[in-house]
C-alpha cells in the first residue's frame, strides 16, 4: 500500500481546516468517501477532492503535499499513525494529538502541539508562537509527547506546558516557558526575555546564557545524574539533539520563578 | 550416582513460591555502588526472621546502567508481593538514599509495578522534581551531596525460593573451601541469588522443634557432633555438612545455579575429603517445586 497522499491543488484565499484527514477517521474509509469528506474553507465547506488530488490508500501514513500556512488543525487529535506535511503548516498543528507522529518539512505557524498529550511532532522548519501551549483560557497545555523544532520558535513556547518535552535546535523568542507546570523545554540556541515568567515547576534546558529575571535565583553549578538520562532518550531523534557530543551533564541551576512557587529551574550547560 | 568419588543422593530439594524484585544501584564507582548494595541486602538472609532474603545478582559495567555509571544488581525475594513491596522500600530509603553518590533504578521490566523511589520522594519535602523520560518516570530528590536520582517503578515478578544442596565432606575446611568453589560458578548465572553470608549457610534447619514457641530448630539429622545420639543422616567419616540455598526467578534458573554449583564441588572430588551431595526437603510438603538432584546432574 502506498501512502495516502492529499496533494493541495492550489493555494486558496481562505484557511482550511484539515482537522477531518486524521489516520483514525479515514482507515475504514474507501476513496470515495474520503474524496466526499467536506472541509471548512474560511465560511465554505468544500469537498476534499475539490481541494485535494488524492492518491494512494495506506490511510495510517498520510502525506500532504503542497502544503501551505492556510492549512490549520493538521493531525487534531491524531491517535495513531503517521502524517508528514510538504510545505508549511497553519496553526494548531497537532492540537490534542494522542498518538502518533506528524513530521512538518517546513514552517508551522501559532499553536503548534497545542495541549498535546502524546507522539512526537517533528518541525524542519520555523515555528510560530505558543508552541505547546493551551488554548486561550486552558489552564494546561502540552501534557505529554515530543515536539522537536529545528528552526527557531516564536514567543511563549511551552506556555501552561504540564509534561512532555520541546526540543528547540535554534532559538526561542520571549517567554519560553512562561506559566510553565511541568515539563522539559530544552532550547540550543539564544532565547528572549522574560524566560520562564512565572513558571511553577519544570526544566529549561539551555545550551547558551539567558537574560535571566530578577526572580531566578543562583544556585550554582551541579553535575545532575538525570541530563545522561535525558539525552540518551533523545538518541532514535533525527536531530543535534540526538549527537552525543552536544549532550551534557554539567549545569548552572537558576531557581524559579520565585515570583511564584520557585520549584522550576533553569539549567544552563557549563564547563 | 557417583561423581569424581561424590555420592550424589537420590533425593530432592524442596522449593516454593516467592515474589521477586531486581533493582539497579549505581554509584559514582563500583566502590560506592558496591557498598550501598551490600548495605540493601544486608540482614536479608532467610524469610524467617529477616522479611525477605536477598543479595547481590552481579556488578554491572557502565554500559549497562541507565546513568552510564558503575553499578550492582540486587534481587529481593519475598513470601507476599505486601511485604516484598514493604523491605523494598525501607531498604532502598534506608541503605541506598542514604548512600553518598548513589542512584536508584527498576531492574526488572514487566511486571507488577512496586514502587522504588515513589514514596522516597517525599524526603525532598516539595523539593522534589519528577522527570518521565522515554516512557519512565524519574525522581530527583535533592540531598546533601547533589540529588539522589531514583526510578519510580520497578517490576514485581513471581519466583522460586529455597533452591538447596548440602555438601557432606570429611572435614569442615573441606567442606567450606567446596561451598567457596561452588559459589564462585553459581555468581556467573543470571536470576539468582544466594541469600546466605558468603553464599553459605552453616545452620541448616529443620521444620519444628522441642520448643513449641519454635518454628524451626537445628537439622540433627545432619549435624556431625550429634551422630551418636539422634536419627543421623551422615556416615561414620563426615565431619562437617554446610548448605547452599539459591532463590532465582525461575525453576530454571535455579536447576542451571545448582547444575554448576554441585559440579564445582564434585571437580575438588573425593580426593579434597567430599563425600557426598545430598539436599533439604520436607517429604513435598513445604512447597511445589522439587529438584532432583540426580536428574539435575545427568
Amino acid at each position: 500500500m502506498s501512502t495516502l497522499t492529499f496533494t493541495l491543488k492550489q493555494a486558496t484565499a481562505q484557511r482550511i481546516d484539515l482537522s477531518p484527514l486524521v489516520c483514525q477517521n479515514l482507515q475504514d474509509l474507501s476513496a470515495a468517501d474520503i474524496a466526499a469528506i467536506e472541509l471548512q474553507n474560511g465560511k465554505s465547506r468544500r469537498r476534499v477532492d475539490e481541494l485535494f488530488t488524492i492518491s494512494g490508500s495506506d490511510s495510517q501514513n498520510i502525506v500532504i503535499a503542497n502544503s501551505n500556512d492556510k492549512l490549520d488543525f493538521i493531525g487534531k487529535d491524531l491517535a495513531s499513525g503517521s502524517i508528514t506535511v510538504n510545505g508549511d503548516a497553519g496553526a494548531y498543528l497537532g492540537l490534542g494529538m494522542k498518538s502518533g507522529s506528524i513530521t512538518v518539512n517546513g514552517n508551522v505557524g501559532i499553536y503548534a502541539a497545542c495541549e498535546l498529550k502524546n507522539g512526537l511532532i517533528e518541525i524542519t522548519g520555523n515555528a510560530g508562537d505558543f508552541v505547546g501551549g493551551a488554548l486561550p483560557g486552558n489552564k494546561q497545555g502540552m501534557k505529554g509527547g515530543t515536539v522537536l523544532v529545528k528552526g527557531n520558535v516564536g514567543a511563549r513556547a511551552g506556555d501552561h506546558m504540564r509534561r512532555g518535552q520541546i526540543l528547540i535546535e535554534g532559538n526561542a523568542g520571549d517567554y519560553c516557558g512562561s506559566r510553565m507546570l511541568a515539563g522539559t523545554i530544552a532550547v540550543m540556541g539564544s532565547t528572549g526575555r522574560y524566560l520562564g515568567y512565572a513558571m511553577r515547576r519544570g526544566t529549561l534546558l539551555l545550551w547558551n546564557q539567558p537574560q535571566l529575571s530578577v526572580t531566578f535565583n543562583d544556585c550554582g553549578s551541579h553535575t545532575l545524574a538525570f541530563l545522561p538520562i535525558l539525552f540518551a532518550s533523545f538518541k532514535s531523534l533525527n536531530s543535534r539533539f540526538a549527537d552525543s557530543t552536544t549532550a551534557f551533564n554539567r549545569v548552572q541551576r537558576y531557581g524559579g520563578d520565585m515570583a511564584e512557587t520557585g520549584c522550576g529551574e533553569v539549567l544552563v550547560r557549563s564547563s | 550416582m557417583i561423581i569424581n568419588g561424590v555420592t550424589i543422593d537420590k533425593t530432592f530439594a524442596e522449593a516454593f513460591p516467592m515474589k521477586a524484585t531486581r533493582a539497579i544501584i549505581t554509584a559514582q564507582n563500583e566502590k560506592w555502588a558496591m557498598i550501598s548494595a551490600q548495605a540493601m541486602t544486608g540482614f536479608a538472609t532467610s524469610v524467617i526472621a529477616c522479611g525477605c532474603e536477598a543479595g547481590i545478582e552481579r556488578v554491572l559495567s557502565p554500559d549497562e546502567t541507565p546513568d552510564g555509571r558503575p553499578g550492582v544488581a540486587i534481587m529481593i525475594y519475598a513470601m507476599g508481593g505486601k511485604g516484598l513491596a514493604k523491605q523494598l522500600e525501607t531498604r532502598a530509603g534506608q541503605c541506598v538514599l542514604t548512600s553518598p553518590t548513589s542512584a536508584l533504578f527498576a531492574g526488572i521490566e514487566g511486571g507488577k509495578p512496586i514502587p522504588l523511589g515513589k514514596n522516597l520522594r517525599y524526603f525532598g519535602d516539595g523539593f522534589q522534581i519528577a522527570k518521565k523520560i522515554a516512557g519512565k518516570r524519574y525522581w530527583r530528590v535533592p540531598v546533601m551531596d547533589g540529588e539522589f536520582l531514583t526510578e519510580a517503578t520497578t517490576g514485581m515478578v513471581d519466583a522460586v525460593g529455597g533452591g538447596n544442596f548440602l555438601v557432606l565432606a570429611e572435614s569442615q575446611p573441606q567442606a567450606l573451601a567446596a561451598c567457596e568453589a561452588a559459589i564462585e560458578e553459581m555468581r556467573k548465572i543470571p536470576n539468582v541469588i544466594m541469600p546466605f553470608p558468603g553464599g553459605v549457610v552453616r545452620s541448616g534447619s529443620k521444620v519444628g522443634s522441642k520448643y513449641p514457641a519454635l518454628g524451626a530448630s537445628t537439622n540433627d539429622a545432619f549435624c556431625p557432633t550429634l551422630k551418636g545420639v539422634t536419627r543421623t543422616d551422615l556416615s561414620p567419616e563426615i565431619e562437617s555438612v554446610m548448605e547452599i540455598v539459591i532463590d532465582g526467578l525461575s525453576k530454571e534458573d535455579i536447576d542451571k545455579a545448582m547444575r554448576v554449583g554441585i559440579q564445582a564441588v564434585c571437580d575438588l572430588g573425593a580426593a579434597n575429603g567430599i563425600k557426598r551431595i545430598s539436599a533439604g526437603n520436607y517429604g513435598g510438603k513445604l512447597g511445589p517445586f522439587h529438584f532432583h538432584l540426580q536428574e539435575i546432574m545427568a
